[in-house]
């Protein structure tokens, strides 16, 4: 199915002329490249065939996009959205967020107990209507339809108070708003809006979205629920049940994916396609299993989700009938910055906790913020939380300034925040020692909420080959564009001026002249020339691997691991770049202390960087993946260790 | 009588969770970068003033705050609280550093004439300056009756029943208005200003004045000569036994 969106295509090294149409392995790279033509939010014919979509898109000139992550993969620096770090709220806005801000947090210190909703499994009923009564049910719901109105950054700040208090209501308010509501936000109609947002907004209504199944994870499209047309069409009937869905037994409004039969107007052949669609519990043949017992964010609900001839009404189709793949990607793409912010939050209250400790405790008769093991320590998880929170603002700024194209920016943040916070949760433990292990310390409970992070919304595995399957598929249309062009030589003379320079620079070992010390303040050039022989470095190597393994790149998930922890590694060390020179420039107080931040995170990220390039074509990483990949089958066939015992029995 | 017209004073004041800090050349305590909110007991004013106009007893609440610029803030809380519109007297910095409850009671009272108030009210005292003087003064510069720290109102008829908190229990008073409240800590529970009134707020009338505009002269007869932090408190010591004790508080003297 879908194999017209399994295109990759690539070019030699050489510049041959000859074409690699690829067909990825079925579902991911169906998962792969509609997410990016949905994140664009171009409507492509979706029902075309296979062959007619090739010969379309092999017409169409690659696209240009400001994407910093994008061009990241062609070995360009695209500095539109990330230099200088952007500022996108009016003096009108700030005002208004400044005045948000205190009622917020105040609410969460003097009337949320998050041990106590851990506890209880479920968040106070007074916090719940607390928490309505705020109005942070609708934080980005317009204000004439009974929301605050805010934009993204707006967004962002609120959030980022809430996960540093309780993850847990966080949950709650993020499936309820982040992704429960999200799709009618950005897809509803004008009457769909007017009818559900007003009370989604008041707290009256909680919502859910509903994506996956017991059978259907990661791999989001091979959903089995389903809705059919009833025969006098007016409504579609659905059938299924919804796993691990977040507010599920509390909701009343879901977004619901199902597949639906839709009708090829060419082909006339009829096929199963994901649709979204906007149900009431109401509606009937909605019921949920009891509270799932987890490791962590207890606070929120998570239940199964059944529907049994289920009656939705046409009108709450959301979006297009067949086109709920976009949906639903659209809607997640748009919530992970929140994600980061959220996250960047909770480490904040991590590194808290940890430098309270620090500069208390005293053993050997010193404080341990005295001992180098622990300023290590704290020093790392205070790099990493301004990293966070870098990318974080940048994200959503870019969001506000209308980017489209943010879906690797989005994944690298969603994977980065997790791993950090991860990281940061687990050191303060460290830090305090068997103080951090006890639940009342609080941070036992940051510890398990924080598991889940790295997991739902996309798994980072997955997110870590949507970026690098993202960029080098853009990569490989622009590098066909480039072979194309040597068809005919005469015309293109521009074309391959630029491209053969650039090689021929590289072959003698040559930079070719990429820089980033015009965006960075003069403190940080060191630490822009690094990032500028990263990024050369990048796109080199995904030019030497598309050209190597063409299509079957996306059957090495090794290697392009590693290709998607450099891009990761150098997005950070952007972000970090670009917010530290503004402080810098902008004389802030805190400007020394940032720029000192991002040396030495850029020193570091770009050794790991020339690592993990290395890795992904040495002889003896190579080998290494083999053996790997040896090491798993061998022990998966085997059901268990394999290994005889050291004591032989 | 038809319904009243409340004025609410509102102080801003360093927020009661930041640990004071002095200023090292002992004028005063440092106040830049410092958070600051509405002076709690006037958080408990505005809210009892909101609840008479939920109870339709008012019809307009409009609250009053005297100093620098950021006193806007403190007076889009109240909007969001639920005033409906906002006085802000102006103050330099310089000339604030001195300001007096006199002085404040002076704008209040012209203020409460000019917007024709039939009840101002203000919290017992703030917790900056504790001075609690200000409800007091603004009664008799306007010659109204006062009801200070008050834990209970109510209007019967064209009075209002006043429950106050005194030394060892309650005194129940009737008031004639126009009258004079200062609000005590059990009057009411204040609510939280939610996102979408502070949102509102913002659209909410803000009339800014001068002191000359309301013909109070704030030239400073005090001077500030130190301010000071309170005296560290010295360690204690532990005593093994009864005895001990008595012998260490025979060698200090003080038995």
């Amino acid at each position: 199915m879908h194999k017209s969106a399994q295109i990759l295509p690539l070019c030699q090294r050489a510049l041959a002329s000859k074409t690699f149409g690829i067909n990825i392995s079925p579902r991911l790279s169906s998962l792969i490249s509609r997410y990016r033509s949905t994140a664009t939010a171009t409507v492509e014919d979706n029902v075309t065939t296979a062959q007619t979509e090739v010969k379309k898109k092999a017409e169409i000139k690659p696209k240009e996009t400001k994407s910093f992550a994008m061009n990241l993969f062609r070995g360009r620096v695209m500095s539109d959205e990330v230099f200088p770090y952007p500022e996108v709220l009016t003096n009108e806005q700030k005002e208004m967020l400044q005045a948000l801000i205190d009622p917020t947090a105040k609410f969460f210190e003097e009337q949320n107990d998050a041990l106590k909703n851990d506890a209880l499994e479920k968040v106070e009923d007074h916090v719940m209507e607390g928490l309505k009564a705020l109005g942070a049910f609708g934080l980005q719901v317009p204000e004439e339809l009974g929301g605050v109105g805010l934009s993204n950054t707006q967004y962002a700040r609120l959030v980022e108070i809430v996960g540093s208090h309780d993850l847990g209501v966080g949950i709650t308010l993020g499936a309820h708003q982040s992704i429960g509501f999200k799709g009618i936000l950005l897809f509803g109609t004008p009457e769909q809006k007017a009818q559900y947002l007003p009370k989604l907004a008041s707290g009256e209504n909680m919502a859910a979205y509903c994506l996956t199944e017991p059978a259907s994870g990661s791999d989001a499209a091979s959903a089995k629920c389903r809705a059919e047309l009833s025969p006098d069409g007016k409504h579609f009937i659905l059938n299924g049940s919804k796993l691990w869905i977040s507010n599920g037994g509390l909701a009343e409004i879901f977004t619901v994916f199902a597949q639906t039969p839709v009708k090829d107007e060419k082909t006339g052949e009829t096929k199963d396609k994901l649709s979204a669609f906007i149900v009431e519990r109401s509606f009937g043949g909605v019921s949920n299993g009891p509270p799932e017992k987890k490791m962590g964010i207890k606070a929120s609900n998570t239940a199964e989700v059944y529907f049994e001839d289920c009656p939705i009404p046409v009108e709450n189709v959301l979006g297009e009938v067949g086109g709920g793949f976009k949906v639903a990607m659209n809607v997640l793409n748009n919530g992970r910055f929140g994600m980061a912010a959220a996250l960047s939050g909770t480490m904040n209250y991590c590194i808290q906790k940890a430098i309270e400790h620090a500069s208390q405790r005293t053993q050997f008769k010193k404080k341990l913020s005295d001992f180098g093991s622990i300023q290590e320590k704290i020093a790392r998880m205070v790099m990493v939380q301004y990293v966070t929170e870098s990318m974080a603002y940048m994200l959503s700024a870019n969001m506000d300034q209308g980017a489209t194209e943010f879906q690797i920016e989005a994944a690298i943040s969603k994977v980065y925040a997790s791993e950090a916070a991860w990281f940061c949760a687990d050191e303060a433990v460290q830090i305090l020692g068997g103080m951090g292990y006890m639940r009342d310390c609080g941070l036992e409970r940051v510890v398990r909420d924080l598991r889940i992070f790295r997991i739902f919304e996309g798994t980072n595995e997955i997110l870590r080959l949507l970026v690098a399957l993202t960029g080098m598929n853009h990569a490989g249309e622009h590098l066909r564009q480039l072979q194309k062009a040597l068809e005919n030589p005469l015309a293109n003379v521009g074309t391959l001026f630029g491209a053969a320079g650039t090689r021929a620079k590289r072959m003698a070992g040559m930079s070719t002249g990429l820089s980033l010390t015009q965006y960075v303040h003069k403190d940080l050039t060191t630490s822009a020339d690094q990032t500028a022989k990263a990024i050369e470095n990048f796109g080199f190597t995904v030019e030497d691997l598309l050209t190597k393994y063409k299509k079957n790149i996306i059957n090495e998930q090794f290697i392009l691991n590693r290709v998607s922890d450099s891009a990761i590694d150098i997005y950070a060390m952007v972000c970090v770049l670009s917010r530290a020179s503004r402080s810098l420039s902008n004389g802030l107080e805190s400007a020394k202390h940032e720029s000192t931040i991002c040396q030495v995170f850029c020193d570091e990220a770009s050794q790991k960087i020339e690592k993990n390039l290395k890795l992904t074509h040495s002889a003896g990483s190579l080998k290494n993946y083999k053996q790997l990949a040896q090491i798993s089958s061998d022990v998966m066939e085997n059901n268990g260790t394999i290994q005889e015992h050291p004591l032989g029995f | 009588m038809s319904a009243l017209r409340v004025l609410v004073g509102c102080k801003r004041v360093i927020d009661y969770a930041v640990k004071i800090r002095v200023k090292p050349d002992k004028t005063g305590v440092v106040t830049d970068g410092v958070k600051h909110s509405m002076n709690p007991f006037d958080e408990i004013a505005i809210e009892e003033a909101v609840r008479l106009k939920e109870k339709k007893i008012a019809s307009e609440v409009i609250a009053v705050s005297c100093g620098p610029q950021q006193c806007q803030e403190t007076l889009r809380t109240a909007l969001a609280m639920g005033a409906d519109r906002a006085i802000h007297v102006d103050i330099d910095s310089k000339d604030y550093e001195t300001l007096q409850p006199i002085h404040v009671s002076k704008f209040l009272a012209k203020l409460a004439q000019d917007e024709k108030a039939d009840i101002v009210i203000v919290g017992k005292q703030a917790i900056d300056d504790d001075c609690n003087q200000t409800g007091q003064m603004t009664a008799a510069l306007l010659d109204w009756p006062q009801a200070t720290f008050a834990s209970k109102v109510e209007k019967n008829n064209g009075d209002l029943t006043v429950i106050r908190e005194i030394d060892g229990g309650l005194e129940t008073i009737k008031v004639k208005l126009p009258a004079i409240l200062t609000a005590d800590l059990r009057l009411n529970e204040p609510r939280y200003a939610t996102l979408p009134n502070i949102m509102k707020a913002k659209k909410k009338p803000m009339a800014k004045k001068t002191p000359s505009d309301l013909g109070v002269d704030v030239a400073s007869r005090q001077e500030i000569v130190s301010v000071e932090d309170p005296p560290v408190r010295e360690a204690g010591q532990k005593v093994e036994s009864v005895e001990e004790l008595v012998t260490k508080l025979k060698d200090s003297g003080l038995v």
